[in-house]
């Protein structure tokens, strides 16, 4: 049996390359069930799975429901709107009172940095962070890196730029993480307003420039504006953006033969990317999504027991 | 008549220590006599053994957050007081965000008469600058030193309107009150949680620059040097701080200016974990700025040491760490971070002791501070070799918001004095228990 000792999923800061080598093989292997007539195992019956979120999310709560659904697990969902305190109730009062109806996992979004180390240290059962704030979001940094393997053979030495929103994005911290510990050489690029302070000492290099910072690069990770996020004055418009920093035919004529172009959505149309980029032939925006479910059921099979037993 | 005898007296106003024995009648301090010449012929009524400690005058805390009126479930006074005293502690001066803001002699009149009845140090309120500390009118400075306020603040608050604050510091210096400002850009430090550097960019949280505080400084600079209105700034975090308030001191401008243990003994990477007791404001800083702080205390361009003791309870440090509230409780570690600083060789004992004391009772214009015959029995007696680890249980605050629980320590009070009443003892305390 595949040695895996995680109860929880915090950040991807907490694995060692082996233990994303497992998760991605393990997604290897389920993947295809879900080509299957009959898309269901019975890998995770009677185990429950509560999926607490309390920030939107289409994507990614969907792709935990189908793939705790085809491993044959109980889905519960658990919604709240903006902060629990506004109700009267602590978040750690709210998680201690879903961990009385003993699940087996909560899968947990929040829209604070740092939420779930905070609940590791309060709570018995294990927690899968699908989302802190702008921190991290390892569960789409580790599908990413299952579609880069996928369409490049390796991660190791590949050369890939993030563009956009780097400083608001918990993607990019994930990615970076996950991404420089498995040796592929990272670059960042957008807006210098948009950039976190002393990026570089992430490991990573800066070019602000995404004509220049495309050149060379294996994959081009574009990030979603997040206007929700920004408080004021981080860039004067859409308009504006997508002419400096948005991906379109014009700029696509640097771009390296056999290069692939990541989103990891929602997609803003004609802002991050023009429509013909999106739907061209480096796109592999739907890929990502389709191996999202495939991980998701290697992580709820390796953190519900399904391979420690 | 009290005999404290054989101790290390620490006389920060001489830069020197000396074997002294003390001797305190009435309140006061009567005699010092060289060690081995008094002879108790039954007028002592009480001996304190000070062999191996040293003996410094007590300590005066010129930033604290006492909480009441208003927010009595974090501490209130008689509570601040206890941890004051267990701390080393005979005088705190307390700032007025409480509810309501002490904006008016009927909350000066109500925290002093708290005091009186907690009966253990001394307390000195400072009143706000502005009315419900709204950064729109001034409160009524005169009434209000009248009532006992030794100094305004808005503390918690920077006065953005800065022909107000030009106003507040001329008006300030005709009735004797000291201003201290709490200096932050309040839209450069927006959503910040932290420092904003290395740290927060890999943890995902919302930076505090260190220009926030640094521009309200030089604000502050310029504003003295115009009304000639001596400014006191407050939790001074950053080395861009220490070299404005360096300039301005050689350039002869009245600031004066303090920081908090904290500044000298963490770094940024405190916060690592998302632990909510390493989050205060101003944030902690780079190793770099820590070490920035260290020379200022050294050159004394830093002129006092100040916890900002700020207590919360669970309910706002047990949550997420962007909703967390800011600061830490500060009265009970004051001593072993101190005296951290000596043993490292940044300050010599009297200095270290005179950023307690008569740095902050000369800014307060309170007088004391000093152990001479004629003064004030305040006084604190310390074993600064009484290695130890810090825990809840020992906390005397009613809020336990400390990032230094679980931590080694090294040196402790073992008894304070207020006007020649013993008002509390490490002994009595752990022989009654």
């Amino acid at each position: 049996m595949v040695m895996f000792n995680h109860k929880h999923l915090v950040s991807i800061k907490q694995l060692s390359v082996e233990d994303i080598y497992t998760i991605l093989d393990a997604a290897e292997s389920l993947k295809e069930i879900s080509g299957r007539d009959i898309k269901k195992v019975p890998i995770l019956r009677g185990k429950n799975v509560v999926l607490f979120f309390n920030e939107p999310s289409t994507r990614t709560r969907t792709s935990f429901e189908i793939a705790a659904k085809r491993l044959s697990a109980d889905v519960v969902g658990f919604s709240t709107k903006g902060s629990s305190t506004t109700k009267g109730e602590t978040l750690i009062d709210t998680v201690r009172n879903i961990q009385a109806m003993s699940p087996d996992l909560i899968v947990m979004r929040h829209y604070s940095s740092g939420v779930p180390y905070m609940l590791a240290r309060k709570i018995d059962i294990g927690i899968i962070n699908a989302g802190d704030g702008i921190n991290e979001h390892p569960t789409q940094a580790l599908l990413d890196l299952y579609t880069i393997r996928e369409k490049k053979g390796r991660i190791e030495g590949l050369k890939v730029v993030i563009i956009g929103d780097i400083e608001h994005s918990r993607v990019a911290r994930s990615e970076i993480y996950a991404l420089t510990k498995l040796g592929a050489q990272v670059t960042l690029s957008g807006p210098p307003t948009m950039m976190p302070v002393q990026a570089e000492s992430m490991g990573v290099q800066v070019m602000y420039h995404p004509g220049e910072a495309i050149q060379g690069q294996d994959v081009i990770i574009l990030l979603r504006i997040q206007m929700e996020r920004h408080s004021k004055c981080l860039f004067p418009g859409l308009r504006e953006y997508s002419s400096f920093f948005g991906m379109n035919k014009e700029i696509l004529k640097y771009i390296k033969e056999g290069a692939i172009i990541m989103h990891p959505g929602p997609v803003n149309r004609g802002v991050e990317a023009s429509p013909d980029v999106m739907d061209g032939p480096f796109s592999v925006v739907l890929d990502q999504v389709a191996n999202g479910v495939a991980v998701r059921m290697a992580l709820l099979c390796l953190f519900m027991g399904g391979n420690r037993d | 008549m009290i005999w404290i005898k054989n101790g290390k007296v620490v006389h920060p106003d001489r830069g020197m220590v000396e074997p002294l024995d003390i001797i305190i009648d009435h309140g006061k301090i009567s005699r010092l006599v060289p060690q081995g010449i008094f002879k108790n012929e039954g007028q002592v009524s009480r001996t304190i053994n000070a062999t191996g400690k040293i003996v410094v005058p007590g300590f005066i805390d010129m930033h604290v957050h006492l909480r009441e009126p208003g927010h009595e479930y974090k501490e209130t006074i008689a509570t601040g007081a206890m941890a004051g005293v267990a701390g080393g502690f005979t005088a705190l001066a307390c700032m007025p965000n409480t509810d309501p803001v002490n904006d008016c002699r009927a909350v000066t009149e109500f925290i002093l008469e708290q005091a009186r009845k907690a009966s253990l140090l001394k307390v000195y309120p400072i009143a706000a600058i502005t009315k419900g500390q709204k950064g729109e009118e001034l409160t009524e400075f005169g009434d209000l030193r009248q009532a006992g306020a030794v100094g305004v603040s808005d503390d918690g608050f920077c006065v953005t309107d800065s022909d107000l604050m030009r106003r507040a510091m001329e008006y300030a210096r005709y009735h004797g009150l000291i201003v201290i400002s709490h200096c932050e850009d309040k839209n450069l430090s927006a959503g910040g949680v932290m420092h904003e550097g290395a740290v927060s960019t890999q943890m995902g949280l919302k930076g505090i620059p260190s220009a926030s505080e640094e521009i309200m400084i030089q604000r502050e600079i310029s504003l003295a040097r115009l009304t000639g209105c001596p400014v006191h700034i407050a939790h001074v975090s950053t080395a861009g701080s220490v070299r404005s308030i360096r300039r301005a001191k050689e350039d002869g401008i009245p600031v004066t200016a303090e920081t908090a243990p904290h500044y000298f003994s963490l770094d940024h990477t405190a916060v690592m974990g998302y632990d909510p007791n390493a989050k205060m404001n101003p944030p902690l800083r780079t190793p770099e700025d820590v070490a920035a702080i260290k020379v200022g205390l050294k050159e004394g361009v830093i002129d006092v040491i100040a916890t900002d003791h700020a207590p919360h309870s669970s309910l706002e440090k047990d949550v997420e760490f962007d909703l967390a509230a800011f600061g830490i409780i500060g009265l009970e570690t004051a001593v072993p971070l101190t005296l951290a600083l000596v043993r490292e060789g940044v300050l010599t004992l009297p200095e270290a002791i005179k950023k307690w004391t008569i740095n902050p009772a000369a800014i307060l214009g309170i007088g004391g501070g000093a152990i001479k015959e004629g003064d004030s029995a305040d006084l604190t007696v310390i074993d600064s070799d009484a290695e130890y680890v810090f825990n809840i249980e020992n906390i005397h605050s009613k809020s336990k918001n400390s990032p230094f629980i679980g931590k080694k320590l090294k040196g402790r009070n073992t008894l304070t004095m207020v006007d020649g009443r013993v008002v509390w003892e490490r002994d009595a305390e752990h022989t009654s228990r």
